[in-house]
């Protein structure tokens, strides 16, 4: 790969990091998704120094939206005082979400459309719109239009006493209905990834996250918040530093009871949590005395179909990506995936240095390449430091490029899965 | 936007050729009256205003194809600020100040009488003579914004409500209503102006017009029907001429305990009000001017408007093109003061990075303020949003990183003098050439503070009182290094601040705090002669101070007492003057005020409230016993103002003061001197200075070389000349 050359409209990181990931029903229990962006979004402007007005466009990703506030990016960016004139969206694309926001903001500071940009992403599982059943529904909305005594008699008429009881979103597949851990479970057995493997992958990853926090690597990306308790929320709290091996052997699967191997113990577990990065053209970055961390060079997004290859979209993007750009595995000195669950992680890693997966799936000759362990998410991942879908994909270049600079690295390399079958990946090079 | 501002007018009827102050638009068969003073950002009533509203009413009244017309404001978010209080300091004697009530009168009676119905559609601030205009129309329509604001501060001039307001108000909204609008001056908000029944409509600002011209068209059929809003007992007692005796009664003893006589305005409102109850309105409605004139020619009265005028020039940059723009400030120290500097920072636009040492320390700061401002949600000044916005703009920090690009760096530390320099260095190393060092200070130099500043340049001093958000003044300390940038760009800030700034040279204790500093001393001198804790307070609150001398040692603390004498005492024992020890030996025997609930008054638990103001006679120990001497009231007013106003003289003529103005504003709203005097130089003009310096002879005898006038006021008193030039009040 030939150096790139800087250019004035190079996309840079200048600043970023998150509030501090919670299990849901925790830290945030009593916030909705738009404090939790608000709450990122301040974080950002405090840590950076930046007045807001320079401020051009704000992009957050979000999953489960509050039907209140369906355009979260907006209404977090009022309530965080930035000022009323910059616009905001935002945008969905499951657990890539906050990628999708981060790479458009790449694209428009690329085409010179904006000089900075506030990226990042948001979710809540404390509070997910929970609604009356679809039969239940039509009849409320028919009641706005019952003008006699006699009309609203018809109420009842057709409605079941179990259509009263009240419908959760379930995290499935809606176009064929399959839990995402269900899914999993099927993707491992096709690939022939144990439940041992898992269990050793779920426990290094909070090992790592660990010894991240523990150290205060992490400090460098988390954003002190105050907590309901009057204490300052300085650090994720879905970490497990105590697990062990036998702890998580001894976990039920919980999706396929029989045969599944996915636990509770080597999935993501369902978090709170708000990111947001700072980025700007490199010229702009000059102008505002700002100093650039990192180049956000090139993304490439990809899609299957939705069944036993729901999660495999890395093992598609990394290669197309690293072809565009002219580098293969060994050019990359900081990997940084998302974790779905343990079992989809290591079938990621298991198809990149599979000639077969390389020659059926890719249409290329020889494997990917395998990944060096001691490259890959050094400060844990999505298994242990929590996984609030709107907000990872942020999370993923912000430590990226947190860690390029501690590991003198030069480049990274992020990709994550998401619900659909799509998958993203990204390369970051360090300034 | 407003429409309004849109003069290209193409709609229903035609737009004629109006008046410059007004223009006049046709909504069918309404008129709509557009009052909008292309040479000002508000509507004041004046002269010319009222001949040109005169004319057009005429025109209403003669247009048969006219129903009737709608009066609104052309701005933004005032419709008439009140009359023009120029005319009032033009007017030369008490009858030509009864003939300007008069003329107003004679206007608001037309519009009253007109047989055509005249509606006020109100938005935003509605004062004086606007609130008299609107009450003399026959409908109120208000906007439901919290720019909407409504009052009689007339009071707070030393006037009355002199067209009409002590006449109307109260047959409108009910007699004890309108005295609490009245006497204090206080803003009627939309809420409260739909409740007392002041206003007979409340739409949004947008609707505003359009509500008036229906109204105009229904009212052109039938009279407007009003439901009395008065409590059964505001009724009971205000239907009969024996309640309303004790009503009026009990007024005018709430006025005479609070202004302890100094204030002339209060007790004449009752009186205006009470006499038109008596002989019916039109009596009272002559009566109401001849009060008018006789307390706008009371000195009382002139010293207040003077003072109005003095406060709106203080809020005008007179350096305002080498000021810079400042977006984000930081605030070190996240105490009482330093979260009101944060607060009021918010208030004006700005991004505030407060920090302290901890997290923790700061976050207490913050959460002040967002106590400040739910309080302001659930009154509903602020959106639930908007209030999340204001508080999104301070960021706690306890890293000097997020610094690096602040342009105002303003230090609310404690009050050590190494600590402050080292945090200028630590500012100076963490931030850019051009960021702006202010110190909060109230007495150490600020020449001192940046001995060792690396860009002394930026260095000044921005003294704020507490608590800062209510109160008004910003005292700014430059030294002979200080750029004319960076204090013009310092008094931008506290403009924005929404602070009355006055400029002043370093020196111990600057302005304010030097000549508290032996009001203070004489205070204390006064106890270890054996006066009572609660005569001198007494006597000083009857002068007119908002808070007694003890009081306000305890409040801010007898440490920061001992601390301001250690700065400033030896400026006075030069001059032989002598200082009292006792604050240094009460905080040796940890009495330091209502901080740790021990001072000279008695204060409940660690929670620090006064106890219904018991004296801790306790303290009486350090100044010979618990047997006090009565001594005279007016011995201790005299003292203890005597030495304050002396001083200020010394600070003019050491050039620290660079105005007389300057030092009457700074006391007033810096020290709550009584702002019915004017303030000390103006105090001292309306008593003469040969005379004042006479009075303070008379102590010598008694306070030696304390009362040894100042030589500048000597020079003065010699020649019997004031310190403001001009007319004497």
């Amino acid at each position: 790969m030939g150096p790139h050359t800087p250019t004035a409209n190079d996309a840079v990181l200048v600043d970023g990091g998150r509030i501090p990931f919670q299990r849901s029903g925790t830290g945030y229990r009593d916030m909705l998704a738009w404090e939790l962006g608000k709450l990122a979004l301040e974080g950002l402007i405090n840590r950076s120094g930046l007045h807001p007005s320079h401020i051009e466009l704000v992009i957050l990703g979000n999953v489960i939206q509050e039907v209140n506030t369906s355009n979260v990016a907006r209404e977090a960016a009022l309530a965080a005082g930035l000022p009323d004139d910059i616009p905001a969206f935002t945008t969905t694309m499951a657990c890539i979400s906050s990628s999708m926001a981060v790479t458009t903001a790449m694209d428009r500071i690329r085409t010179g459309q904006n000089r900075v940009v506030v990226a990042g992403g948001v979710e809540t599982m404390s509070d997910v719109p929970i609604r009356f059943k679809r039969a239940f529904r039509k009849k409320l909305i028919e009641a706005s239009k019952y003008r006699s005594f006699k009309d609203f008699l018809s109420f009842f008429k057709g409605l079941r006493p179990s259509d009263l009881l009240p419908d959760t979103p379930e995290i499935a597949e809606f176009s064929t209905g399959e839990t995402m851990g269900g899914s999993c479970d099927k993707m491992c057995a096709l690939y022939g990834i144990g439940r041992q493997e898992q269990d050793r992958y779920a426990l290094r990853s909070h090992q790592l996250a660990a010894e991240a926090t523990e150290k205060g690597w992490l400090e460098s990306e988390l954003f002190p918040v105050p907590g309901p308790d009057g204490e300052f929320i300085r650090h994720d709290n879905a970490v497990r530093p105590d697990t062990t091996l036998e702890k998580l052997e001894k976990l039920k699967p919980a999706f396929h009871k029989s045969y599944g191997t996915v636990t509770a113990g080597n999935a993501s577990p369902l978090t709170d949590g708000a990111s947001a990065l700072l980025l700007m053209s490199r010229e702009h970055a000059g102008e505002l005395d700002m100093l650039p961390r990192a180049l956000l060079q090139d993304y490439h997004y990809v899609a299957r179909k939705p069944d036993e290859e729901l999660l495999i979209g890395p093992a598609i993007a990394i290669p197309q990506l690293f072809d565009r750009n002219g580098i293969s595995l060994g050019d990359i000195d900081v990997f940084e995936f998302h974790e779905a669950f343990a079992g989809q992680m290591l079938t990621v890693l298991h198809a990149l240095q599979s000639g077969s997966f390389a020659k059926e799936k890719l249409n290329r000759s020889r494997a990917v390449g395998e990944i060096p362990m001691d490259k890959l998410n050094r400060w844990g991942g999505s298994l242990s430091l929590g996984h609030p879908f709107g907000a990872t994909g942020a999370r993923l270049v912000m430590t990226a490029a947190n860690r390029l600079e501690r590991e003198d690295g030069k480049l990274a390399l992020v990709a994550a899965c998401a619900a659909g079958g799509q998958g993203h990946a990204l390369l970051i090079e360090r300034i | 936007m407003n429409r309004r501002d849109d003069t290209d007018t193409t709609k229903t009827g035609s737009t004629r050729e109006t008046p410059s102050l007004f223009r006049l638009e046709r909504e069918g068969n309404v008129a709509v009256i557009i009052l909008d003073d292309p040479d000002d950002k508000v509507n004041k009533l004046n002269r010319e205003v009222m001949d040109q509203f005169a004319s057009l009413l005429q025109e209403v009244q003669s247009d048969n194809t006219v129903r009737g017309a709608v009066l609104i404001s052309g701005k933004e978010s005032s419709f008439i600020a009140g009359a023009d209080l120029g005319m009032i300091q033009a007017a030369s004697n008490r009858e030509e100040l009864e003939e300007l009530s008069r003329t107003g009168q004679k206007l608001l009676k037309k519009v009253e009488e007109s047989p055509k119905p005249i509606v006020a559609a109100i938005h935003g601030s509605c004062m004086g003579g606007g609130t008299e205009l609107a009450l003399a129309c026959r409908y109120r329509v208000v906007s439901d914004h919290p720019d909407t604001k409504i009052a009689l501060p007339e009071v707070k001039l030393g006037l009355l409500p002199g067209t009409g307001g002590t006449q109307r108000l109260p047959r409108l909204i009910g007699i004890q209503r309108a005295l609490g609008y009245m006497l204090t001056g206080k803003n009627m908000y939309s809420r409260q102006a739909r409740k007392t029944g002041f206003a007979d409509e409340m739409v949004d600002r947008t609707m505003i017009e359009r509500a008036g011209v229906e109204a105009v068209r229904r009212l052109a059929n039938s009279k407007p029907e009003r439901k009395d809003r008065r409590s059964l007992f505001e009724k009971l007692l205000e239907s009969n001429a024996p309640g309303r005796a004790i009503l009026f009664s009990q007024a005018r003893k709430r006025t005479a305990r609070q202004a302890h006589g100094n204030y002339p305005a209060p007790p004449r409102i009752i009186d205006s009000v009470e006499y038109g109850y008596k002989h019916g309105k039109e009596k009272g409605l002559e009566n109401e001017s001849v009060l008018f004139g006789e307390l706008a020619s009371t000195p009382e009265s002139k010293a207040l408007v003077q003072l109005f005028f003095d406060m709106n020039r203080s809020k005008k940059n007179p350096f305002k093109e080498h000021a810079t723009s400042v977006s984000t400030v930081a605030v070190l120290g996240a105490g009482l003061m330093g979260s009101g500097i944060a607060d009021v920072s918010i208030q004006g636009g700005m991004h505030v990075w407060l920090k302290d040492r901890t997290l923790d320390d700061a976050e207490k700061g913050r959460s002040r303020i967002e106590k400040r401002l739910a309080g302001d949600a659930e009154k509903g000044l602020l959106t639930k949003v908007e209030k999340e916005s204001l508080y999104s703009r301070i960021h706690i920090t306890d890293s000097w990183d997020p610094l690096q690009r602040t342009e105002l760096v303003i230090e609310a530390v404690f009050e050590d003098l190494e600590l402050k320099q080292k945090i200028l260095a630590d500012v100076e190393a963490h931030t850019g050439s051009e960021t702006i060092f202010a110190s909060n200070t109230s007495s150490l130099p600020i020449t001192d503070i940046s001995k060792e500043a690396k860009r002394p340049e930026n260095v000044l001093g921005m003294h704020y009182f507490s608590p800062v958000q209510k109160m008004p003044l910003l005292e700014i300390v430059r030294t002979e290094k200080t750029s004319t940038k960076a204090l013009a760009t310092a008094y931008e800030t506290g403009i924005r601040q929404g602070k009355n700034v006055i400029v002043v040279q370093d020196g111990p204790g600057f302005y304010t705090t030097r000549i508290l500093a032996p009001y203070m001393n004489e205070m204390l001198l006064l106890l270890e002669e054996g006066a009572a804790v609660e005569d001198l307070d007494g006597a000083m609150k009857a002068f007119g101070f908002p808070v007694g001398p003890v009081a306000l040692l305890d409040e801010v603390g007898i440490d920061v007492g001992a601390h301001v004498a250690g700065v400033v005492g030896e400026l006075f024992r030069e001059r032989g003057a002598e200082t009292s020890a006792k604050a240094d030996e009460l905080v040796e025997n940890d009495y330091l005020g209502r901080k740790n609930g021990q001072g000279f008054y008695l204060y409940n638990g660690d929670k620090g409230k006064k106890s219904n103001k018991e004296v801790n006679t306790d303290i009486y120990r350090f100044f010979g016993g618990e047997d006090r001497k009565a001594i005279d009231r007016e011995e201790i007013q005299q003292r203890l103002s005597m030495v304050m106003v002396n001083e200020a003289v010394y600070t003019l003529q050491e050039g620290i003061l660079q105005s007389p103005t300057d030092g009457d504003l700074g006391a007033i709203l810096g020290l709550g001197f009584p702002p019915f005097t004017g303030g000390p130089f103006r105090w001292i003009d309306r008593i003469g200075s040969c005379e004042f310096s006479d009075r303070m002879a008379r102590w010598q005898d008694k306070g030696g070389a304390r009362f040894n006038p100042a030589p500048l006021l000597e020079e003065k008193a010699k020649r019997d000349e004031p310190f403001h030039s001009g007319r004497s009040l």
